[in-house]
């Protein structure tokens, strides 16, 4: 609760000092320090010390799970702030603004990791996303941000659209929003005959879903968005927000997979296989860095929806760590991408020459990407595969999910190639100390968490 | 404490390399902590029994920091200590670019080595496995010839993705054990279905292969060796293909040995047609570095048929045959390079009454080339006999077979020694003067070796019987 409140507050407060300060780089300061105190009220509530408490007749659920997720997406957010904070200053003359809607944003995110019935995870997509389309069109004077913006927010809402139709289907069949109840008795175990309305109510849902994770093949928005809108804010929807449609659709279909039956693993491992896929793929072709992460961001997907499929405590965890991997990883490289005068992979040849800091914290984020050991993306993509091995799935569906990763492998890899191997001269825009000073600490951080996962993931349990 | 200590040095120092400036510290320290690692591998050669070490690292998962140095691992940890300071001082005026960072990277690999060596949980195992690997990717493709990117690419796709359908099968087996725990005892005593052991023995044996390589998966190997530059080569072919050979004797034969029985026959002949393959493309080569890329091919597959022939004297002989071809191979590498860096060539056609203007080098390559066809008095004799002596244990006809790569070697490598020291000096030979002190030393040493354990190999024999008893033992 606490989060929620204090989030939607702070939103507020942000709105207000673009009103009494004119300087940019103090309203950036007062965004970090909001979020600090936004950090601090979310970890009152996780070590109980403190909590607002108001009666939501049962709509809102909290759980340690959450509340950790909820300390992970603010730390990340923080991180992003202190990294990209300048290029947020530079996209626009509206900067308080737009750290009121990354604030709501954080709200949205809160609720989403605490809905308890299908009322409040509709709320908590549409906080979500709303300010999300703002900020894909905050480079008001380029028409590819306004493009995306606009493909974004018909393509959301469609989509929204799509969702609420599922939740009246799903509440016209079993009369109930709480999730657990309208699964079961929608599912064959309980009920001999699902009815029709909750069956397909709960496709529109799941359909829903995977286009606000980008999964196949509801994915075709993405790379388009991703690619338009300015690339900060491009930064913070490939991580935070994601992660978080992720978390919600765990959430919503936690341990129901018995209820649901093999059908429903066959539909899951049909969009699994397709995201892999399509990311993997597609991104190989990829000339533009920017387009590659669009559609890695796809196959990164594709392997957190295994959290999904498998859907037991490892995979629990697994989210976790993806989450917290992901993030890292992208806020990092998406931090250099920023710098960058030519996004090609072209415009990376020979930056370990002229920036030999940044190329060095590139590469650890590309690696953790593609998941190689020893940074933190290797223990997110296996805790993934194990959960799917431990919950007795199919082994095929492992292989070819490593099999995709050994394809991710060469395209992260070939702009490792660039900034090492090739010579060039690739042109950055001034670089301050403090900035590589945050890679250098990010890098740090993947590779702690590389060695050691249970650093983070024992802030889980205590 | 010595296994910790046989990773840690060359970790920390190879980390330390890089923050230094000048290519001289760089080098001294790098051999420095390279034969601080080699005596303490000597240390642990002379030490009874098996070292273990142990740490807790990842409580959640059930993994452990668990290292196990045994017969076998102290031959391999020998020879991976040997080999470090050997290249290091035999390529010691080579100047490179950014010599810090080669120094430091040829460092982590040789952590990375020693850690594949001496693990004995299956994740850390996997760790170290693809440490080993980053290392080598940057140094080749940094430092290598002109195409290096794209082989050093296809090299590090076609190793990933072995390492990729290994941790599938860890993760199987880690799931089916019965303390779910990923120890190497617990990887033993797992009990799997024939088919289930089928399965784990694919998803592992491709990564070993790939490794090794063994045929057909071999595609990447020549041209690797060819790229890379020759310090890194030498690691590459000395050291780094044993890490396929021992992970198959290590983790795959006690593990499935039902599948080992059952597949047996089929790797052998893949063995079998890759060794007289390569030696057949090793007999048309015109270039060094690809002549001995293809020879080591041949080696290696002899190496990995004798694996399977699953009797005692063949692993015997793998054992002691590892160790062999990782001197050998790495002597003539230095030759290569020594060739190489002061001709500018390593084509045949190129070269020729080398003899005459540098004998030592010669004498000391005759010796080693000799060794490379397994003549006895040379090392590689004991070893190729045994390997030999277990294939024909195992089946006449393929023993037969893989017999006629024994000729071809003697075609390819005679064919070497005359085409590059023999004849009238030719145009790029002219001007060849004797080899530098410092590689003379080396090459006398890989010599001394060779010589000994050509005449006395029984200390190394009763080294690692101890592995070779306990895998039979368990089966």
């Amino acid at each position: 609760m606490n989060a929620i409140i204090v989030s939607a507050l702070l939103g507020v407060v942000m709105m207000f000092s673009g009103i009494f300060f004119q300087n940019k780089s103090i309203i950036k300061h007062i965004a970090a320090g909001c979020l600090l105190l936004l950090l601090g009220a979310n970890l009152l509530q996780h070590y109980e010390i403190f909590t607002i408490k108001i009666d939501t007749h049962n709509l809102l659920r909290f759980e340690k799970m959450g509340i950790f997720f909820n300390t992970i997406t603010i730390v990340a957010t923080l991180i992003y702030v202190l990294l990209s904070g300048k290029d947020i200053e530079n996209t626009g003359v509206h900067v308080a603004e737009y750290f009121a809607l990354i604030f709501f944003i954080l709200c949205g995110v809160s609720i989403l990791t605490s809905f308890n019935g299908l009322l409040m995870l509709f709320l908590g997509i549409e906080i979500m996303s709303i300010p999300l389309y703002i900020l894909t069109g905050t480079d008001k004077r380029n028409l590819k941000s306004n493009e995306a913006a606009l493909k974004y927010f018909l393509m959301g809402s469609f989509s929204t659209g799509i969702m609420l139709m599922g939740i009246t289907l799903i509440y016209g069949g079993s009369g109930n929003f709480q999730i657990g109840q309208a699964i079961v008795s929608s599912a064959a175990g309980t009920v001999p005959n699902a009815s029709f309305l909750e069956v397909a109510g709960l496709l529109l849902l799941f359909s829903a879903m995977c286009f606000k994770v980008s999964a196949a093949p509801f994915h075709f928005w993405t790379p388009d968005v991703y690619d338009g809108a300015p690339s900060v804010f491009t930064s913070f929807m490939a991580t935070i927000v994601k992660v978080t449609g992720f978390y919600a659709f765990i959430r919503l279909f936690e341990n129901q997979n018995e209820l649901l039956g093999p059908t429903w693993k066959i539909i899951l491992s049909f969009v699994i296989i397709a995201t892999l896929l399509v990311g993997n793929i597609t991104a190989v072709f990829q000339q533009s860095v920017k387009r590659m992460l669009a559609y890695s961001s796809i196959a990164q997907a594709g392997f957190m929806l295994f959290g999904l499929y498998a859907s037991n405590d490892l995979s629990k965890e697994g989210i976790l760590l993806y989450s917290a991997a992901y993030c890292l990883a992208t806020i990092g490289i998406f931090a250099v991408l920023i710098k960058m005068k030519d996004y090609t992979l072209d415009g990376f040849n020979g930056l370990a020459k002229t920036q030999p800091v940044l190329a060095f914290t590139a590469t650890v984020c590309l690696m953790s990407l593609a998941g190689i050991p020893l940074t933190a993306g290797f223990f997110a993509k296996y805790y993934m595969l194990a959960s799917v091995v431990k919950a007795g799935g199919s082994l095929m569906i492992v292989i070819v999910a490593v099999l995709f990763a050994a394809v991710s492998v060469y395209y992260y890899l070939r702009v490792i190639q660039a900034m090492y191997f090739k010579e060039g001269e690739a042109e950055t825009t001034e670089i301050t100390p403090s900035f590589k000073v945050g890679l250098v600490f990010v890098a740090i951080l993947i590779l702690l968490i590389g060695a050691l996962p249970s650093v983070l993931l024992n802030y889980f349990y205590f | 404490m010595i296994p910790l200590l046989l990773i840690l040095i060359p970790l920390l120092s190879g980390l330390a390399v890089f923050f230094l400036k000048e290519a001289r510290s760089s080098k001294a320290l790098a051999l420095g902590s390279s034969v601080i690692t080699l005596a303490l591998s000597l240390m642990a050669v002379s030490s009874k029994g098996v070292l273990h070490y142990d740490a807790s690292w990842l409580p959640g998962l059930g993994g452990r920091f668990t290292l196990m140095q045994d017969g076998m691992g102290k031959m391999l940890g020998l020879l991976t200590a040997i080999s470090f300071p050997v290249v290091f001082a035999a390529t010691y005026k080579n100047t490179y670019q950014k010599p810090a960072a080669f120094y430091g990277l040829m460092l982590l690999t040789q952590a990375g080595l020693l850690g594949v060596f001496l693990a004995a949980d299956a994740l850390l195992f996997y760790f170290f496995w693809e440490l080993a690997l980053i290392p080598v990717y940057f140094l080749c493709s940094i430092w290598g010839g002109e195409k290096r990117i794209v082989v050093t690419f296809k090299f590090f796709i076609y190793t990933f993705i072995g390492s990729l359908l290994m941790l599938v099968g860890i993760l199987f087996v880690y799931a089916q054990t019965a303390d779910h725990s990923f120890a190497l005892q617990s990887f033993y005593n797992v009990q799997l279905t024939g088919k289930q052991q089928a399965y784990v023995f694919a998803l592992f044996f491709i990564a070993f292969a790939i490794k090794m390589p063994i045929f057909p998966l071999h595609t990447w190997q020549p041209d690797a060796y060819e790229q890379a530059p020759t310090a890194t080569t030498m690691i590459l072919s000395g050291v780094m293909v044993k890490m396929g050979l021992f992970a198959v004797i290590r983790w795959v034969l006690p593990m499935v040995p039902g599948a080992v029985k059952g597949h047996a026959l089929f790797v052998i002949i893949l063995s079998v047609i890759g060794m007289v393959y390569a030696s057949l493309i090793a007999i048309k080569q015109d270039d060094l570095k690809r002549l001995i890329a293809y020879s080591s091919i041949a080696h290696i597959g002899l190496m990995c048929a004798a694996i399977f022939t699953q009797n005692q004297i063949g692993l015997e002989g793998v054992m002691i045959q590892m160790f062999n071809h990782g001197i050998n191979v790495i002597g003539l590498w230095i030759v290569a390079d020594v060739i190489e860096q002061q001709l500018g060539t390593r084509k045949f056609s190129e070269l020729g009454g080398l003899a005459q203007k540098a004998p030592t080098l010669a004498i000391l390559l005759v010796v080693l080339a000799l060794a490379n066809v397994a003549l006895p008095l040379t090392n590689a004799f004991v070893g190729e006999f045994l390997l030999f002596n277990g294939l024909f244990q195992y089946n006449i006809w393929i023993a037969a077979v893989a017999g006629i790569s024994i000729i071809l070697s003697a075609v390819y490598t005679l064919n070497m020694i005359q085409k590059i020291f023999y004849g009238n000096t030719v145009e790029k030979t002219n001007n060849a003067v004797e080899i530098d002190f410092n590689v003379q030393v080396v090459l006398g040493v890989l010599v001394v070796l060779v010589l000994v354990m050509g005449v006395y190999p029984q200390p190394m024999i009763d080294l690692t019987k101890d592995t070779v008893n306990a895998i039979f033992a368990h089966r």
